[in-house]
């Protein structure tokens, strides 16, 4: 059976999706309600930082912000072949740096938490 | 004797104008540019969390400003029509076969709706929106 990269950046691709589809709706409501003026309770500092602290609430956090955004970049990788962009190395590269160093970051703002 | 290939000429920048289930199509590629940037925004938000209660509270109140609650539209009906489409893809990407018989996708599709909203919920309930 021949191998092949592409299960790597498959699997969170589809994870990633299913996170973004079940999650991140609810959270951009969360957010928006903030942007409203209406900032819902569990936003405030004392909470946030709580939850962030927790191991739960970190593994929480941190599954979901770096599945979305490798899922977001692979996803942004095809939009921009679709709309004609035939450098797909030069794409698929930027876009994946991109989302490994978002999730580093969060990975490091978490532990500082 | 040679043989001319086929050569369909597609237009590498237009073709999803030919046919509305391609224009679908493309519609539910670029919501991953609005998630794709609220990802970004949620990084940003833990850096400032990470930062302290001051920070915390200066990034609250960045999120209230015309250009951010316009933002937010964007990335909700981004949100909502990726979880729409996900949810009514499950049932072709994960057919359910019990003995001789399929589930009805409708029911694969269904339970994933009916999941979501209970999470959601629970989620909003938890942080105190009602």
């Amino acid at each position: 059976m021949a191998k092949s990269h592409k299960p790597v950046v498959w699997f969170p691709f589809a994870a990633g999706g299913t996170v973004i589809a079940f999650c991140i709706p609810v959270i951009v409501v969360l957010t928006f309600l903030a942007a409203l003026g209406h900032v819902p309770a569990g936003l405030s500092y004392e909470k946030m930082h709580a939850f962030a602290a927790s191991g739960l609430g970190k593994l929480i956090i941190f599954g979901v912000v770096s599945l979305s955004l490798w899922s977001s970049a692979h996803r942004l990788r095809c939009t921009c072949y679709d709309f004609g962009l035939r450098a797909d190395t030069l794409a698929a590269t930027i876009l994946y740096v991109a989302a490994i160093t978002g999730s580093l970051a969060a990975a490091v703002f978490l532990l500082r938490i | 004797m040679s043989r001319n290939p086929l050569v369909r000429e597609v237009p590498p920048t237009s073709w999803f104008f030919r046919h509305p289930r391609y224009m679908r199509y493309m519609a539910r590629e670029i919501t991953c540019i609005f998630i794709g940037a609220y990802c970004v925004l949620l990084v940003v938000g833990l850096q400032r969390l990470a930062a302290g209660p001051a920070a915390w509270e200066g990034f609250l109140l960045g999120l209230r400003s015309a250009d951010s609650i316009v933002f937010h539209l964007l990335a909700l009906v981004a949100a909502f029509y990726h979880a729409a489409t996900w949810f009514n893809a499950t049932q072709k990407a994960m057919p359910l076969q019990i003995g001789e018989d399929f589930v009805p996708g409708n029911l694969i599709s269904g339970a994933h709706y009916a999941v979501w909203v209970v999470l959601s919920l629970v989620v909003l309930f938890l942080a105190g929106v009602f």
